[in-house]
């Protein structure tokens, strides 16, 4: 599904994922975590395709084709799905209307006939609920004036509608309530599948509890300094980043270069 | 003319994607086909008075119109005016001299004999244009200058359309015609709102116009339809200095819309039109434009230079003015459609979209003159630069004396596409009654990479996410507008800007 071969990728002059490797299969869950500023939202936009970064070596494979190559808009309709760690605000573009252009398009791209604005609504309200989204917000422009925790939800009620194959999730869980926290992992439990994958990207174990991974990964200063099972994600909790460093500073065979 | 600008695609935005076909290779040709299109030009006609302006131009004009003394003396005096003043020098806008001697006054209204036969004979890449615009098919071959009776029985159109106002006693026709059928409505109205002195190019237009609209809507009869159609089969023509009075009897309602979604070209670059709108005790006038007029080239070479005084007289109590435009064309925009509210608990609104790209420059906003008792005005103003265009507001508010507990709510918001365009905001407010109270409100937003990266990632084009954008922005100026003209403005607004991000 996705291979990221030895991804280096750099801002302006700064070079922030230093040589990532991770490979992802059909129906698996990986969490990514890590401190603050370790790239975890630089690889998930990489993924997606946002300018402004400079790929300098690697390749990143997706159902077997170069995702680099492809336009943001392509990703997209190719099945990638972003959970923003920020989502952006789009003042009086109608959320409904936003989500019916996203899943149009994509379908137009398939050969599929446009859904309609009955269709879509009913299949919407029936993701609304699923992951407990409060309808009212569908009237809304797209999160102009969302909680924080709204925001985040209005994100996995995307996803729902979307119906992603590969869904990055950028610290969605950041900035929910405890029942919303599980309402929402509830909603990306309901959308497991053997041919979705998700990639988890958080800094609060908890979710984990709910979400279960496959794999855990803990990126460090643009490398994944170790990866594990499901209690990586446990001794991390207890025991913080610090000891990782310790161990094994120097995972990676060669220093990674300027 | 088509240019391919293949230099200006955004590298990833319109490249064409595998198993993209139908919708990305339309996308992508629309994308090229940004420029300005203009269809095709006549040649010169004949009948035409050489350039030059003095009395007996206007003495000219007016006996070939065959208009009464007193109108004759009206534009000399215009005249007289005129002569004694400099034109205005506006810090914010960039204006070549204007050789008004160079100009020429008068014209025969056109015939259109040499214009093409048919639709077939016109420029396919206009009638695309109008296509995406969405304009009713019966509408195309008119605006594309096609003489009209070879197409469609216009003038049983017209006949009808006037059959149905006469009933209710509405006049809507013609300046010259009115000025032929009821001289005494215009004596009484002509320049009651826009005196001739008023300012540089209202002075010019009194002295000189040739032709534009008149609306007169009796006591209590509400306009059984929005007066658009005709105009913009009718009207297409009224030349450079354009006259448009509108009056509202007691109680009367009318919806009146201006200009055209398409494209147009013309040759004379300055256009200096005076509307007054005159709004008696209980009536409404609801003024829509749109304005789409040469904007000169991404160079900023040529275009039409629009300066027009706008201005609506609530002179009865309980009545009501509102402008709503959206400013897509010309090279430079000078314009301050305004309110007189002189009865009390009159209202006026303004709400207007201007959009500059390249090289354009827009000044305008609105004065809202607060006379009477519990006036109120509402202005929401939405600019939206992109390229390297200045777009500037500038907003009176006056509060007069008398103007007792009367409001004001002023929302400005500017939207920037790219880092070499500009917004400013001169809000200007005059408070003379304490119980008057004025509020201002000013945005100033960037469509974002981050907007962008987020549509795009949901799998909406850039070229969609920018229309989006845009028209979210809009929106409340769009919902004043007719309906089926709504449609057509968004489009419209979607067809300027494309190309403009990336
Ligand atoms: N456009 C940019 N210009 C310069 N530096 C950048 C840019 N984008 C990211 N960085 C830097 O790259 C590093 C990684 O940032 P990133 O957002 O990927 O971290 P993160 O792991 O997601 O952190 P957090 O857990 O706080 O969300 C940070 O030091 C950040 O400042
Ligand atoms: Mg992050």
């Amino acid at each position: 599904m996705l291979k990221i071969n030895n991804l280096h990728v750099r801002v302006g002059e700064k070079t922030i994922l230093n040589g990532i490797d991770l490979a992802v299969k059909p129906g698996e869950v990986h969490a990514i975590m890590g401190p603050n500023g370790s790239g975890k939202s630089t690889l998930s936009h990489v993924l997606a395709g946002r300018e402004g970064y400079e790929v300098i070596e690697g390749e990143v494979l997706y159902q077997g084709n170069n995702l680099l190559d492809l336009s943001p808009e392509a990703r997209a309709h190719a099945g990638l799905f972003l959970g923003f760690q920020y989502p952006v605000e789009i003042p009086g573009v109608n959320n409904m209307y936003f989500l019916k252009a996203a899943i149009n398009a994509r379908r137009v791209v398939q050969g599929r006939n446009e859904l309609d604005a009955f269709d879509f609504i009913q299949m919407a309200k029936t993701k609304a609920k699923l992951v407990g989204l409060d309808e009212s917000l569908l009237q809304r422009s797209v999160n102009e004036g969302f909680s924080g925790g709204e925001k985040k939800r209005n994100e996995i009620f995307q996803m729902a509608v979307l119906e992603p194959i590969l869904a990055i999730l950028d610290e969605t869980d950041s900035g929910l309530d405890i029942d919303a926290l599980r309402i929402v992992a509830e909603g990306v439990n309901a959308l497991r599948d053997p041919e979705r994958s998700v990639i988890l990207v958080t800094h609060y174990q908890r979710l984990l509890d709910y979400i279960v991974p496959d794999y855990v990964h803990v990126l460090s200063e643009g490398r994944i300094v170790r990866s594990g099972g499901r209690e990586l994600a446990l001794t991390l909790e207890e025991k913080g980043y610090g000891w990782l460093k310790e161990k094994s500073p120097h995972i990676a065979p060669a220093g990674p270069g300027a | 003319m088509t240019e391919t600008n293949s230099s200006k695609s955004p590298s990833l935005a319109t490249a064409p994607i595998p198993g993209q076909a139908p919708s990305s290779t339309e996308e992508l040709n629309t994308h090229l086909r940004k420029d300005y299109e203009h269809g095709f030009t006549t040649d010169v006609e004949s009948d035409t008075l050489p350039p030059g302006l003095n009395e007996d131009v206007i003495r000219h004009i007016s006996r070939m119109k065959n208009e009464p003394d007193f109108l004759l003396e009206w534009r000399l005096d215009a005249y007289r005016h005129w002569l004694t003043q400099r034109a205005p020098n506006w810090a914010k806008l960039n204006i070549d001299p204007i050789d008004y001697q160079a100009i020429s006054y008068y014209s025969a209204p056109k015939t259109e004999k040499d214009g093409p036969k048919s639709l077939d004979e016109v420029d396919p890449k206009l009638l695309e244009t109008y296509e995406k615009l969405g304009i009713p098919l019966a509408e195309r071959a008119a605006l594309a200058g096609v003489a009209v009776d070879a197409v469609f029985d216009s003038v049983s159109v017209a006949t009808t359309f006037k059959d149905k106002l006469a009933k209710e006693g509405i006049i809507f026709c013609s300046f010259s015609e009115a000025v032929q059928k009821h001289p005494e409505l215009i004596k009484r109205y002509l320049g009651s709102v826009v005196p001739t002195t008023d300012n540089y190019f209202a002075s010019l237009n009194s002295a000189v116009f040739t032709d534009g609209s008149f609306v007169f809507i009796p006591k209590g009869v509400r306009c059984p339809m929005e007066l658009s159609t005709y105009f913009r089969i009718n009207a297409a023509n009224t030349g450079q200095f354009e006259r448009t009075l509108i009056i509202a009897e007691a109680g009367s309602y009318v919806s009146y819309l201006e200009g055209c979604t398409a494209p147009q070209r013309d040759e004379n670059q300055l256009h200096a039109a005076v509307v007054e709108l005159i709004a008696l005790e209980d009536s409404e006038i609801k003024y829509s434009t749109v304005q789409n007029w040469y904007p000169g080239d991404e160079n900023g070479v040529g275009g039409i230079y629009n300066f027009v005084t706008k201005r609506g007289d609530c002179r009865g109590d309980h009545s009501k003015i509102s402008w709503t435009q959206v400013e897509t064309g010309s090279a430079i925009t000078w314009k301050y459609p305004s309110c007189l509210l002189r009865g009390d608990n009159s209202i006026g609104e303004f709400h207007s979209i201007a959009v500059t790209n390249h090289h354009q420059q827009a000044d305008t906003g609105t004065k809202m003159i607060h006379l009477g008792k519990n006036t109120r005005s509402t202005i929401v103003s939405k600019g939206i630069s992109a390229g390297q265009a200045q777009n500037i507001y500038r907003g009176l508010v006056h509060m007069g004396k008398n103007a007792s507990a009367s409001r004001n709510h002023t929302r400005c918001d500017s939207l920037l596409m790219g880092d070499r365009c500009g917004a400013h905001t001169y809000p200007y407010m005059e408070v003379k009654n304490p119980s008057a109270r004025v509020e201002h409100e000013a945005t100033t937003s960037r469509i974002g990479e981050d907007q962008l990266f987020y549509c795009r990632q949901r799998g909406i084009s850039e070229e969609d996410a920018v229309s989006m954008i845009v028209n979210g922005f809009c929106k409340e100026v769009f919902r004043e507008l007719p309906m089926e003209f709504a449609v057509e403005a968004q489009n419209l607004l979607a067809l300027s800007l494309e190309g403009s991000i990336g």
